[in-house]
């Protein structure tokens, strides 16, 4: 075991990655290396270099005559509608008389090599008049600028109860936009068959939502258009709608050409024209006893949606309903709106808004922990949800199977929590400018669309005469191992090793109408949706075999129910010797005209959820973990430097523990970059200043902890989920707040934690060191001792 | 459109002596991608910031984004298509397997050869040489933690099969 980590892996059941030995030898096919003949056209996106502009005219004459341009397009030049709006119809596909950010769309081209795409773009002549712009969430809220109605949630009497707490504090916390950064850029590859039809190959988490919007734009029925994607190069929310943007582009130039084209977004164009993680600006009041009893609270959440809602509204829902994290409030309310801004529609992103919601409340905890000189570790154990009671959420959903106090106890101990608290204490008397900081945070997450009808999945399962199985199912694979673990669900429904399934590139003429796989629920959906094919294609194979041995032994007939299928064979277990291998038994199957293919269905029981009140079960069940960590901050440059990290996570019975753990730590350090270096800033023309990844500064080996122990909670299977598992992509990301408040922790040090340090997210080195320098200058003003701690 | 004087060149890629005929404003990405087929090579950023195009020159890591195609000749490349001997996978690409370092795999090809370079010059390097070796390589899946640890299983595994 290497020394910087262990694990609690159990290796028998280590199944390694469905196409890893792919992956190694570079065999793996992605949208960019699927070979296509010399036909193939180079498309390229123009976009608007304004953020708001009427568009008073423009000239493609010049671009179309370009020698290798075989296509130039407007919105005029969209057989269908100009529209990919995922859920609110409010995005055109290519700008008609207006540009409402820098990014958006306005032509296509189609030419057989890039130069010659760039030579045709800088012939396009267009007359713009400028327009007024919004880009900050300050000026949206100033100016009345907002998507839709706003939403409000609550439970109790807050304001009532706010007057009555003993202590009351309230202030405002920003959170940053996050991007994706994908390894893989947006990409699309379109091939026409014959007549109408479209193949497309996308790089997309919906495949059923990128075939619906292409057949709008192309104005032709869905049934012509198929798409297809084998694996995703990561996507994390950024391909949940806005690869629909890239593949209805293509689809465009492929039709107009009539010829295969693709189009793959640089990496500088991709972080200008795609969608970030939605910042907030979030303000609170919260009202508490003595000994840090939260009572009541009210807070107000602000998104920057961008020009668009593309899915803000369930984005925001989502920060609503994790704006109690894992604290019972009595009394709570939530008011939440969705800033219009003249910036690209924010979108996706690991967390939906949980992110966003969580940092909020537990940003509070630590100011009340600070206000009353305690450990906020203290005051999150206080404010947990109970077990038998304070267990009931401000939506009205239960907390059942909570495993908050569960792991709390084993996390202390195992971080040795008390003893390092100490430690860190004595080091930041004896330092004057490196500072040790700690935090534990605890995290819930409810797992299910909030959009009710959307926890739906469907399987196709086939066997053939060989007894090899291929698995269709509606998820995709973004590097999650969603097919692994539904290649796994196969195998041991069937019995079968696991190197006879096959789980097929995702397909919409396999399995339609599929949800996004998004919301963590990826595997719990699809593996049930399997299971189901696999059930019904296991009991007509009972009932064939059954009848085949009870024709052959008359006297002793075989029940149905004692056929049962294990260790590659299929028995009779009532009458052992009546045993048959697997792939012997399906040739004879065909004989007996069986159906050997199956489609499978799931849609979650037990949710039901009343938008408009804010009031009902929105989610299936929650994931729980917690992560503590340590860092040393130099408080001279901002620089920092993670020391420790403990995570104890909760996955159920793992499906895949090496693949959960993967995603554990995958999803800390995506939130670590989330939380410190990863700053998005745009100019006061609209234009993203931080477009490359010399600007923007995502996390490498270096920045991860440098001691790092990841665990899984063990022995806690989760009632009715596929194999009593759990889901884990997104829960692990929100792990990273620990990270945030111990870099808070130890810049609070530098006043002796007497102030509240001035703090936003991420606490970059510019954040930390500004920080830094006000503490002291309130120390000056106000020496300690004499000072409150507002 | 601009016309190109194209230039012959000389090249070893995976072992194979290659004669090309190629346009000097190419990377030895494009070439490997789109005149040869070897997609293994990964475009990540193209501006030698992510390492997804990381290859073997002459042993050395270096991005093929950044390579001009005329710096080839003569050179030696490797790739991840070359990584492996006939069936027998190298043992970098067995312990990335064991240890599910790759997730989506986007970065494992850059990956696995700047991991290749490192055990080539120092077969047992401590965790600070593996860590420094792939900082260069960026993964937005993995958390890093399998990679590192597959690297050092790899590492323990020496001798490592010669190609
Ligand atoms: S593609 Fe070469 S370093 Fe990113
Ligand atoms: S595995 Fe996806 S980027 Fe590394």
């Amino acid at each position: 075991m290497p020394p910087h980590k262990s694990h609690n892996k159990p290796v028998k059941q280590a199944v390694p990655h469905e196409s890893a030995s792919k992956h190694v030898t570079g065999e793996a096919v992605y949208v960019d290396d699927i070979l296509v003949n010399r036909q193939l056209l180079v498309g390229r996106v123009v976009y608007s270099p304004h953020a708001h502009a009427r568009i008073k005219s423009f000239d493609l004459s010049a671009a179309r005559c370009v020698p290798g341009v075989h296509a130039v397009l407007s919105y005029k030049d969209i057989p269908g509608h100009n529209q990919m709006g995922p859920v609110v119809k409010d995005e055109v596909c290519l700008a008609e008389n207006e540009v409402v950010c820098v990014g958006q769309a306005m032509f296509l081209i189609a030419a057989e090599t890039e130069d010659q795409a760039r030579e045709a773009e800088r012939l396009i002549r267009i007359e713009y008049e400028h327009l007024p712009t919004i880009l900050t969430i300050d000026e949206a809220i100033a100016q009345n600028s907002f998507l839709g109605p706003s939403r409000t949630m609550q439970r109790g009497n807050p304001d009532q109860e706010l007057q009555k707490a003993q202590h009351r504090i309230k202030g405002e916390l920003r959170t940053g936009a996050q991007e994706h950064w994908y390894l893989e850029s947006q990409v699309c590859l379109c091939i026409l068959g014959e007549g109408r039809e479209m193949n497309v190959f996308s790089s997309t988490q919906h495949p059923s939502e990128t075939q619906a919007l292409i057949a709008e734009v192309l104005g032709i029925p869905k049934n012509e258009v198929v798409v297809e994607i084998r694996r995703m190069g990561g996507a994390f929310g950024g391909k949940e709608t806005q690869a629909n943007h890239t593949a209805c582009w293509t689809a465009l130039l492929c039709n107009a050409t009539r010829r295969p084209v693709k189009i793959r977004l640089f990496r500088d164009d991709d972080m200008k024209m795609t969608g970030k993680r939605h910042r907030f600006l979030s303000r609170y009041e919260v009202g508490f006893d003595d000994e840090g009893n939260l009572l009541a609270a009210t807070f107000e959440l602000n998104s920057d949606g961008g020009c668009a809602a593309d899915l803000s509204f369930a984005i925001l829902e989502r920060a609503m309903l994790h704006a109690d994290n894992a604290y019972y409030i009595p009394n709570v309310s939530v008011l939440a709106r969705v800033c219009k801004t003249n910036l690209p529609s924010n979108t996706a992103f690991r967390g939906f808004g949980g992110p966003q919601g969580m940092a909020l409340i537990e940003h509070v905890i630590d100011r009340v922990a600070r206000f009353l000189h305690q450990d906020p570790l203290e005051i999150r154990h206080k404010n947990f949800y109970g077990i038998d009671s304070r267990n009931v959420t401000h939506y009205g959903e239960t907390v059942e199977h909570n495993r908050l106090h569960i792991i709390y106890e084993q996390l202390v101990a195992s971080s040795e929590y008390d003893e390092r608290r100490k430690a860190i204490a004595a080091f930041n008397n004896s330092s004057e400018f490196l500072k040790k900081g700690m935090a534990l945070t605890p995290v819930k997450f409810g797992i299910s669309f909030t959009t009710t009808f959307l926890n739906q999945a469907g399987a196709l399962v086939n066997i053939y005469k060989d007894g090899t199985i291929l698995v269709n199912h509606g998820g995709t694979e973004m590097g999650q191992g969603l097919h692994t673990k539904m290649q796994q669900v196969a195998a041991a429904e069937f019995g079968v090793n696991l190197d006879k399934v096959k789980v097929n590139a995702t397909n919409t003429s396999k399995v339609p109408n599929t949800s996004a796989t998004a919301a963590s629920a990826g595997a719990d959906l699809n593996g049930m949706a399997v299971k189901n094919a696999v059930d019904t294609l296991k009991s007509r194979i009972a009932e064939s075999l059954a009848q085949y041995w009870s024709e052959q032994n008359p006297d002793t007939s075989t029940a149905q129910h004692s056929v049962h299928f294990e260790n590659d064979s299929i028995v009779d277990i009532e009458h052992p010797a009546r045993r048959i291998s697997f792939a012997d038994a399906m040739p004879l199957m065909n004989l007996r005209q069986v159906s050997l293919s199956a489609t499978g269905f799931y849609k979650t029981p037990d949710i039901g959820w009343d938008k408009t009140k804010g009031w009902g079960k929105p989610f299936h069940y929650y994931a729980f973990g917690m992560a503590c960590t340590e860092v040393l901050v130099d408080t001279l440059t901002g620089h920092h430097t993670i020391l420790r990290t403990d995570i104890l996570h909760d996955v159920g019975d793992s499906l895949n523990p090496q693949i959960d753990l993967g995603q554990v730590e995958g999803g800390y350090i995506q939130g670590n970059g989330w939380v410190t270096t990863e700053e998005i800033k745009w100019d006061d023309k609209g234009n993203l200043l931080t477009h490359s990844p010399d600007t923007y500064k995502i996390p490498s080996v270096q920045d991860i902890p440098k001691d790092f122990r990841v665990h899984l909670l063990q022995n806690v299977p989760n009632p009715d989920t596929i194999r009593r598992s759990k889901a884990v992509a997104e829960p692990p990301f929100m792990l990273a707040l620990s990270t945030w408040l111990a870099i808070k922790d130890a810049v609070s040090a530098v006043a002796n934690h007497a102030f509240e340090p001035s703090f936003s997210l991420p606490a970059t080195n510019e954040v930390i060191v500004l920080a830094t320098e006000d503490l002291k200058k309130r120390m000056r003003e106000n020496p300690p001792g004499e000072a409150p701690t507002q | 459109m601009l016309q190109m004087n194209t230039l012959t060149i000389t090249t070893t890629i995976n072992r194979r002596n290659y004669t090309l005929c190629i346009n000097p404003n190419q990377t030895l990405l494009d070439i490997l991608r789109e005149e040869l087929g070897l997609s293994g090579t990964k475009r990540g950023c193209e501006i030698g910031e992510c390492g997804a195009c990381t290859v073997l020159m002459n042993g050395r890591a270096v991005n093929a984004c950044l390579v001009l195609a005329p710096q080839i000749e003569g050179q030696e490349i490797l790739t991840v298509e070359g990584l492996a001997v006939g069936e027998q996978l190298h043992s970098l690409q067995e312990a990335f397997l064991e240890h599910e370092a790759v997730h989506c795999g986007f970065c494992t090809p850059g990956m696995l050869l700047s991991a290749k370079e490192l055990l080539d010059e120092n077969p047992n390097p401590p965790e600070t040489d593996i860590r420094f070796a792939i900082s260069g390589n960026l993964c937005r899946c993995t958390g890093y933690v399998q990679i590192v640890e597959a690297i050092q299983a790899a590492s323990a595994n020496k001798p490592e099969r010669k190609p």
